[in-house]
């Protein structure tokens, strides 16, 4: 380590000169934090006192700055120094706030408050000022996989802000799913009728844009590198493939409807009279296209009476079909029914539905489609039984209790299926036998085929939809630099759709901007620094190539890992990962955790004194705690809580040197993990907790107790329960006794 | 043919259309979206009075159970306290609609006879329009004796108190039982009732035929 000197700056305003002795603090820093420089300041994040510290820079040759005022979330545009490497000591959120200000309580608070002065002293002596790298990929260029709604207004979007677009179709014309549609469910003023669809102006304005490049029938054959810098190959159908630079991808593949014929009780496959929602749609626009009368398939004849059937094949809680609703079906067929209406009033059309959900303003269309007089019948159908030109549906009508009701001389039935995503590849599923291989009718086609070790497509979560950060960040995939929108994403309509797409552009744009700038995306947007790997000390154990939960890590022909760093969300999941510790962060570290562990005093046994160490996830719990300081809810003094980026970057050698140390208990406060998983790495809390379970191993060769380590779901909402934990485990703690190792 | 016979032949399986056309207000059923609010707010349901609360009357009527709609004695129940019209959502005038089906249903003779709301209904149509006032006394003895000669003893020996009551507070005279009072031109209202029945026979005909 080249020249490096450390600085520390103690702050006496907000209250903290009147609760702690302030000069006691500086001589900590001297003397245990060995700074050559301390000083305190009455009001350290005003102008003079932020000029005091850079002056110091200037000319005191400071590099490293150690500041003990407010938490680091705070005044964090005073305190930016971008060339230094700087370490926060929470005294105000983390101490005075949350400790009575009483005369007993005051020696605790001092202990406490010089512990975070010695944590933050060891810790910023451990960091480096992150430096970036500059040699990452510069490509502007965003790539659009499918040419749907979705797709072409991504495309439109992107190009208006002035972002070259490479658009792939695998067909051979724009407008996707849309395209087939005879008319849109209305999304403007009185939301009375069916609307025109919008997809010829938006493939016009597509192909008449020249920084939209489109490919129609075309495919994506590989993608390789990382945002800024991916490298695509488009397959055509002529067999030509073209290779283009990408920066970042937005994926619209859009979705399937659910296989009718999976429904033979409901007629699906069983006549030319059942069809699905597209099947009816082909119907219109053929109709439109003829006398405008819509004809049953099975002889030509005017149809005279319809039945919709709603939710057919999904909110199966059976498993046999779709779990879910895909929330556009009842608006879609309202507006079918209204086909018919509007042609003929005299055609009888019965929606037979369970729960009418209608998003947007479908009220208004709702309650349109009553008006002209389509009845609507709350039941659930059994069975469609179809008979020569016509068909029985037999339902149980849930407003009456009828088991028996039903619907005779129906000339057409449509089935409302819901949407399958088109996701490609779950790269998770579990490896198939050659039987099972065998048996699978339609084989998923790959839609990406990347080239990153952990599988060719996006991950999904459940039913097949691409996995994102629903609540934070919605289009954001498990792949930085890729996003998904519209309905491979959630089931969606086209109004819904179209507001993806634009977020999904920005978004793109965001993450190739970073990508040039060596920038993290997302949740630590704009962090410079990036894993770096002791490669001489690597086993090749390839725990963080298969942990990695955005599978940024490759594996060379040697089968060392390879970081791509702008696939990289530095949630340090590798760095917890890895048994012999070679992966480091240039702020954040092993060691820089290590040290600020080792840093705090134990008192013996004798003191009933105890210290409980907190590793709590920046994202979620260390908020938490700030804002329980902010309400001044209280806790225990004998706690030291040192903020990680994610439970994942949890290294199991902090806890066992904790332990070792005489720390009496370790508190672990991370995000709900699972499927409704609220960790903003995806994977991390989840991925943490797997590597904790195995911590009872760890107690057992110490032969400690197994509540000396707690594993806790926290979240940014707890306020008031995280106080009450903390608490609740120091008086359990007690009752445990002290820890052995203390005092040695 | 009767009229019942006759309007179910002209709108065979369409009993939505039949209630959109003849009842007042009946064009409103169709907006029903089957929340169940106006069968939740009515002050009746709590002592399960209505065979069909009025929710499931419309739905009845979508689905076609014209028998079952017209003959029962549901929509008879109604207190008209307006509480279903002020909570709908759908802003149907549920009261109006349920007297409209109840009109309907008597009008072609299939309301149950001895409903005691239909029943009091044309007693004190009967009785007020007879001279031109309402005589209490009539109208309450008519309604004692509605289900024969010993409930009607019976109920007339319940209210005993409460109609001594009226008679030493001379709010009730005995002697209203031969005759009674009547308005100064019974024989002017009579006449006016009549072209106004006359009228209303003509238009709701044509309804019917048309």
């Amino acid at each position: 380590m080249a020249d490096i000197k450390v600085a520390a700056y103690i702050c006496k305003g907000c209250g903290l000169g009147e609760r702690l002795d302030a000069d006691a603090l500086v001589k900590i820093a001297q003397k245990d934090g060995k700074v050559p420089l301390a000083k305190s300041h009455d009001f350290l994040c005003n102008a003079d006192g932020v000029a005091m510290i850079r002056n110091d820079i200037a000319n005191e040759g400071v590099t490293h700055i150690m500041i003990g005022a407010c938490s680091r979330r705070a005044k964090t545009e005073a305190f930016y120094f971008p060339e230094n490497a700087v370490a926060r000591a929470n005294l105000r959120e983390g101490v005075i706030w949350i400790r009575p200000d009483t005369d007993e309580a005051r020696e605790t608070t001092q202990e406490m408050a010089e512990d975070y002065i010695r944590m933050g002293c060891a810790e910023v002596k451990a960091m480096t000022a992150p430096e970036g790298n500059p040699a990452t990929g510069s490509s502007k260029t965003l790539l659009v996989v499918g040419g749907g709604v979705t797709g072409m207004t991504t495309a439109i979007e992107a190009s208006k802000t002035g972002y070259p677009v490479v658009l792939v179709e695998k067909s051979g014309a724009l407008g996707g799913w849309a395209g087939k549609l005879y008319k849109r469910t209305p999304v403007h003023e009185p939301f009375k009728s069916p609307a025109d669809t919008g997809v010829a102006d938006l493939a016009s304005q597509v192909l008449g844009d020249s920084n939209i490049k489109v490919y129609l029938n075309a495919t994506v054959a590989k993608t390789d590198g990382a945002p800024g810098r991916f490298v695509v190959d488009i397959a055509t159908e002529s067999g030509a493939t073209h290779t283009e630079d990408i920066g970042a991808i937005v994926q619209a593949t859009g979705f399937t409807l659910y296989d009718m014929n999976k429904l033979p009780e409901l007629g699906g496959g069983k006549s030319p009279n059942v069809v699905d929602q597209a099947g009816l749609e082909a119907l219109a626009t053929a109709a439109a296209a003829g006398d405008g009368v819509i004809r049953r398939s099975s002889d030509g004849q005017p149809v005279k009476s319809v039945v919709f059937v709603q939710c057919a094949g999904q909110r199966d809680p059976s498993g046999t079909h779709l779990s879910y609703c895909s929330g556009f079906c009842c608006n879609a067929s309202i507006k079918q029914a209204m086909y018919f209406k509007d042609a003929n009033p005299s055609v009888d059309t019965t929606i037979i539905y369970t729960d009418l959900r209608t998003p947007g303003n479908g009220e208004d269309f709702y309650r349109s489609a009553q008006e002209k007089g389509v009845i609507f019948t709350k039941g659930k159908v059994a069975q469609v039984v179809p008979s020569g030109n016509t068909s029985m549906v037999k339902f149980h009508d849930l407003i009456l209790d009828d088991t028996d009701a039903a619907v005779a001389d129906v000339d057409l039935v449509v089935l409302a299926t819901g949407q399958v995503a088109n996701s490609g590849i779950d790269i998770f599923a579990a490896p198939k036998t050659a039987e099972e291989e065998a048996a699978v009718e339609v084989k998923p086609i790959s839609i990406l085929n990347l080239t990153y070790r952990q599988g060719p497509d996006v991950p999904q979560l459940k039913q097949g939809f691409t996995d994102s950060h629903f609540i934070c960040f919605p289009y954001e995939t498990r792949r930085t630099g890729i996003y998904t929108a519209g309905p491979v994403r959630r089931p969606m309509d086209i109004a819904q759709a179209r507001e993806d797409a634009t977020g999904a552009a920005l978004k793109a744009i965001q993450a190739l901007e970073n990508a040039e700038l060596g920038r993290a995306a997302h949740p630590r947007s704009g962090d410079l620094s990036f894993p770096k790997v002791r490669l001489e000390g690597c086993t090749q154990c390839k725990r963080c190539t298969v942990e990695c939960p955005f599978g940024a890590i490759d594996e060379d022909e040697k089968r060392f890992p390879v970081f791509n760093e702008s696939r990289c969300r530095r949630c340090g999941t590798c760095m917890g990962a890895c048994p012999v510790r070679v992966i480091s962060f240039e702020n954040y570290s092993v060691n820089s955790v290590g040290a600020q562990i080792k840093a705090v005093d134990i008192p013996d046994e004798f003191s009933e004194k105890p210290r409980i160490l907190i590793l709590a996830c920046e994202n979620d719990a260390y908020p938490a705690l700030d804002m329980a300081a902010m309400n001044r809810n209280e806790y225990s003094a004998f706690v030291r809580v040192i903020p990680i980026r994610c439970l994942g970057s949890v290294n199991t050698i902090w806890v066992t040197d904790a332990l070792n140390a005489g720390y009496d208990g370790v508190m672990m406060m991370g995000c709900k993990s699972g499927d409704e998983y609220q960790c903003h790495f995806v994977k991390g809390s989840e991925l943490g907790r797997v590597r904790m379970s195995k911590i009872d191993d760890t107690l057992k060769t110490l032969n400690l107790e197994s509540e000396r380590v707690r594993d806790l779901e926290v979240a940014i909402t707890d306020i008031e329960r995280v106080p009450e934990m903390i608490n609740k485990y120091a008086a359990e703690l007690v009752a445990v006794g002290p820890s052995p190792f203390k005092g040695f | 043919m009767s009229a019942n016979t006759a309007l179910a032949e002209k709108y065979r399986n369409n009993f939505l259309k039949e209630i959109e056309e003849q009842v007042e207000m009946g064009d409103w059923v169709k907006m029903c979206m089957q929340c169940g609010v106006c069968s939740g707010s009515c002050p009746t349901n709590f002592q399960s009075a209505w065979e069909h609360p009025p929710q499931e009357l419309f739905m009845m009527i979508r689905a076609g159970k014209r028998e079952e709609v017209l003959t029962t004695t549901s929509m008879w129940n109604c207190t008209s306290c307006y509480n279903c019209i002020v909570r709908c959502p759908r802003k149907l005038p549920i009261t109006h609609i349920m007297h409209g089906i109840a009109e309907y249903a008597h009008r072609l003779g299939m309301a149950p006879k001895m409903q005691p709301t239909r029943f009091f209904s044309g007693l004190f149509w009967k009785n007020c329009t007879h001279t031109g006032r309402v005589n209490e006394l009539k109208l309450s003895m008519g309604l004692y004796f509605k289900d024969g000669f010993a409930q009607g003893i019976k109920n007339g020996m319940a209210m005993q108190a409460v109609a001594l009551g009226l008679v030493k507070a001379k709010r009730l005279n005995v002697f209203e039982l031969f005759g009674g009072h009547k308005c100064k031109d019974q024989k002017g209202i009579q006449a006016m009732l009549k072209k106004a029945y006359e009228i209303e026979r003509s238009r709701k005909a044509a309804k019917m035929a048309g």
